[in-house]
This record gives C-alpha cells, structure tokens and sequence, in this order.
C-alpha cells in the first residue's frame, strides 16, 4: 500500500492540520515508510481472534451521579488563549 | 550525599544530619551549573523548591513527616501541576501553567512531602526514544553528550543519571521509562497497566501510558513506586486492588527462581556489545540460584507494527482536545473557525507528533478500520497470550532492554523507522499490559546496557526482589558517568 498526496492532504485535513505542498511531500515518505512496517501484520491469520483493546479486560466502573468536583471554572478558563463573560472565544461560526 | 538512595536520604533528615532546604538547594545548584549543557530540566523553580522544602522541614521538626518527606525528586514534564508550568515537550503548550494536580503530584508533594526540583524535558508528547522531537531541544546522555539520552523520558533519566536528582517518575507507553533507563545506566520500572493513576498525566495513547520510577538502584524504585501507586477514582482505569508494599520481596532469594529466556530476544537484531553483557548477567542470576528455561514469543515481532497502530489511533483522538479553544497554543492569524484549528495544530505540534496523528487519522478512517485497527487489537490479544503461556513455564522474562546503547543525536532522526524499532523489545510489554524493568547490567564501549526484566501481572514486588538480588551482588548501577562532581 503507498498513500498518494491527496491522501496525505485529506487525512490532514480529517486531522485539521494544515499541510504544506512542500510538507506533503516529505510526510508522504515518511508515511509510506512506516505503513511498510505495519503491513506486516497484514500476513498474519487472525480469524477468530478477539480483539483486545486494553490490558485488563474490566468493564467501566460506574459512579453515582453526584456532583464531586467544585467549581474552578475561573482557573480552567485562566489558561484559555481568549475568553470574555466567563465563555470561549472563537471565530464567528453563524454569520 | 548526591550518590545517596532514598533510605539514606531518609534517615538523613531523620536525624537532623541535613534539611530539606538544604538537601534541595544541593540538587538546585548541580542543575544551575550543570542543566544548561545537559538540558535535562526544561523548567525550575528555586523559590517554590525551597518553599516546599521548607514545608517539609516543618513536618519533619514536627514529627509528622513520612518516609520520603524532605527528599527532592524529578517530575517528567508530563504531569500536571498546580503552578507550575506543564509543557510535555510540546510548543503547543509551552506556556501552559497547570491550574491542578496530577494525582501522582498529589501523591508524592501533597502526601508524601516529597520536593519537586521542577519538571524534566522529554520528547514532544512523550512520543520519541531519543528526546529529539522535544520543542525544547534534545537532552545530552551524560554518559557521553554526544549522545541521546534516549526517550521519551530522556530529562528525568539524564537528570538522575548526572546527579541532578536523587530520583524522578517517569511514563511508559511504549518503552519510555525502560529505555532511557537502560541507556543512561538507572533502574526504572513500569508497573502493571493500572496501577499507577493517568489523572493529570497527559495522554498519549491511554490504553497503553503509564507513570513509573526512575531511580539509581531497585530498592528506590520500590519505596517511590509506594507513594506513586494506589486506586483513584479520577482514572476510569485504575485497578481497585488493596495498597500493597512493593519492598517488601527485596531480600527473597533467589533460590529456585526461573528466568524465562524469549527465543526471539536472543535472535539476530542486537548489537553484540549489549548481548554480551546480557548473557553476562544471565550467568550472574544462575549463580544466584536461578534456573534459566527457554520460552518463546512467537508473535513478539508484530509488536512494533501492531504498536504504531493503536498508539497513533490513540494519538490523533486525544490530542484533538489541541484545538486552540479552552487552553495551550493558539496561531496568531487566522480567517474561521477550521482555520484557526488547522493552522494552530500546525504551528503547535512538531513533526513526529503530526505524522502520528495522521496515521491516527488514516487507521481510524472509513474502510481502513478493520485491516489496520482491528488487525492491530487482534494481534495485541496474541502477543498477550503469548506472555500468559510463557508464563507457565518461568516466573520472570529476561533479555535486552534495548537493541543498542545509546546512540548518537541526530543519528535516526532522519527516518522514523529506525527510531521506532529501538523499542522492539519493550513495546510487547505495553500492548500486554505486564510490568516491566530495566536494570543497569554492564557496558559496550564504555556504554551503559539495560537489562530488561519482565513479570506476570502485579508482579512488581517479586520483579524489585529479582533486581535488587542482582544490585547486592554486582555494582554496574554504582557507576557513575564522567565529569558530574
């Protein structure tokens, strides 16, 4: 498998990161070299194989819905890049 | 006193023979004289070094004070906390001051009354075994300085390997405690996937991160791993299991004690120098009393690939959370809202890190999630089986460590592949879930060797016995590199 540079573009793109023509390239290199590594596993039968996706096989533990935390909303928003009245700036999104 | 272990150190302030503030004002001036050459420290704090040593010198006056109170310690860059700037080695969070607590921070500062020498460099989002894709520039292997330090905790193993700290955490996700350890001659240890809480310890690839120590000799590595492990409640994976003292096999013999020996360790791959003295330090167990068995990973070669699988996938979902909005970097200009994220990620994460986001990206997506991610999470289950029938057999796994000593900067950071597979041997341990450990066992070329012991789950304590039977016998983890007094 070799990935084309559209590809590399749209997978930035689904990522949201902007990607040169010039980065392209060179990511692509490197892409395509470590999907030849990964390839590997292509060779190998695992029919009927469970995938594990995590070293202990426990299912979430629950809690109950209690409020547990205080309220430090003025330090998490201390560290935002732009806030104003207590919420997140962005770029206008509904015109 | 900078060649102390932590038993030392303890009964040191104990008995009045030193402060904490002068303890700490110790390693805080190695680090002013000795950090800007090695930069194995990324942030420093005199004043709230010494305020905390001062809070711990209290505790100790009053009676109060626990068994690791007073001692200085280093925190890798990764855990969040309160105050002090928190970066992971990114640009996208070069001036992020952490408004709370990790609670490995809260365990060690807050509980134990241990002081924080600051926070130690590391590679970008602890992804890299080298410490180059650090925003922060690479650190120097005082073992030689034209050398990684290997990564992605390659701060804190620098930091203790020149003296800078006594000891320091470290985290492992695929062999980022192990690795730095074996090539800058320290014992650190990976526990049990679980055992050590993620809350404030930022994420990476959360099925497989997890915090550790990183010390000069086994028995350190057991009293840090006292205060650093336990159940939380505010990690969704942290095991519910009774606290448990991990130094409490250290003087077991070894008598009867069978080694599991991987087929697959012993293969073509590594360098003879670390070989050698791996097959020296085999010889030394067997002398100790242990009996060697052959056993075989026979899947352990799709490590690697099923590894730079999962973890990317991982990867590219926790690392949305970068977006520019609630905290960290935000680019300067800018037109929407899609092109303030995708100019802020491109401007705040460095290259290794983007390129593991979009494999994320590309194994996550449409029509590739079965033959990438699944394959991958399948081949997981039988490396992991592998482990459990190798279990049957011995009660440790030994073998390198690393397929190389330390290597030289800039020497793989050209190709991504090459750096990856200095991880061969220790990534089947993460996709397992296993403890592992790295233990100093000789040297190539004037080079330190790890040696890397691997044990059942929750076998930590009986792990800790095994190299700390081996540290009584032999004096590697003793050596000290040149030109650090």
């Amino acid at each position: 498998m070799s990935l084309t540079l559209d590809q590399v573009q749209r997978i930035a793109h689904l990522a949201r990161i902007e990607v040169s023509e010039a980065e392209a390239l060179t990511t692509q290199g490197h892409l395509n070299g470590i999907f030849q590594l990964i390839e590997q596993m292509q060779a190998v039968d695992t029919a009927g194989v469970e995938p594990m996706a995590h070293a202990q096989d426990l299912s979430q533990r629950l809690r109950d819905d209690a409020v547990s935390e205080p309220d430090r909303r003025a330090a998490y928003q201390a560290v935002a890049p732009e806030i104003e009245a207590g919420l997140f700036l962005v770029p206008k999104v509904i015109e | 006193m900078i060649n102390a272990g932590l038993k030392e150190l303890s009964q040191a302030l104990a008995a009045k023979k030193i402060s904490s503030v002068e303890l700490s004002s110790l390693f805080l001036d190695r680090i002013e004289r000795l950090n800007p050459d090695l930069n194995a420290f990324v942030t420093v704090n005199r004043e709230k070094s010494l305020k905390s040593a001062a809070e711990a010198d209290a505790r100790l006056a009053a009676g109060t004070a626990g068994a690791l109170t007073g001692i200085p310690i280093a925190q890798k860059d990764i855990f969040c906390a309160e105050g002090w700037t928190t970066t992971c080695g990114s640009k996208m969070l070069a001036n992020f001051v952490a408004p709370y607590d990790a609670t490995v921070i809260e365990k060690l500062h807050g509980q134990a009354g241990m002081v924080s020498l600051g926070k130690t460099n590391m590679d970008e989002f602890a992804m890299g075994s080298s410490n180059e894709t650090s925003h922060f520039g690479p650190v120097k292997n005082p073992w030689d300085r034209t050398r990684v330090p290997g990564g992605s905790s390659g701060g804190s193993a620098a930091a203790v390997a020149a003296r800078l700290a006594p000891i320091a955490t470290g985290t492992d996700t695929g062999g980022s405690i192990r690795q730095p350890a074996a090539l800058c001659n320290l014992t650190g240890l990976k526990p049990t996937y679980g055992v050590v809480s993620r809350y404030g310890m930022i994420a990476y690839a959360s099925s497989l991160d997890q915090g550790g120590p990183m010390a000069q000799s086994a028995e350190d590595c057991a009293l840090l791993l006292n205060a650093m492990a336990g159940f939380d409640p505010r990690d969704s994976t942290s095991l519910e299991r009774p606290a448990e003292d991990y130094a409490r096999d250290l003087d077991k013999p070894l008598a009867g004690l069978r080694i599991g020996l991987p087929r697959e360790f012993f293969a073509a791959g590594c360098d003879a120098g670390v070989m050698d003295a791996v097959q020296a330090a085999i010889r030394a167990y067997e002398k100790l009393g242990a009996t060697v068995v052959d056993i075989s990973l026979p899947n352990s070669h799709l490590s690697v690939p099923a590894y730079y699988v999962i973890a990317p996938a991982e990867a590219s979902s926790n690392l949305s959370r970068y977006d520019g909005v609630r905290y960290g970097y935000r680019a300067p200009e800018y037109g929407n809202l899609d092109d303030m994220y995708m100019k802020t990620r491109a401007q705040g994460f460095g290259a290794e890190v983007k390129r593991r986001i979009l494999i994320g990206a590309y194994v996550l997506s449409h029509g590739y999630y079965d033959a990438y991610y699944l394959q991958a999470q399948r081949i997981r289950r039988l490396i992991a089986n592998d482990f459990v029938e190798a279990f049957k057999s011995c009660d440790v796994i030994v073998g390198p460590t690393s397929p190389s000593t330390a290597f030289r900067l800039g020497e793989k950071s050209a190709d991504p592949v090459q750096m990856y597979l200095s991880d061969i041997y220790t990534i089947a341990v993460n996709l397992a879930g296993l403890p592992g450990m790295s233990v100093p066992c000789g040297f190539a070329d004037g080079l330190p060797v790890g040696l890397q012991l691997i044990g059942n789950y929750f076998d930590e304590a009986r792990l800790l016995g095994v190299a700390h039977r081996y540290q009584v016998a032999t004096d590697w983890h003793r050596r000290l590199p040149g030109g650090i007094d």
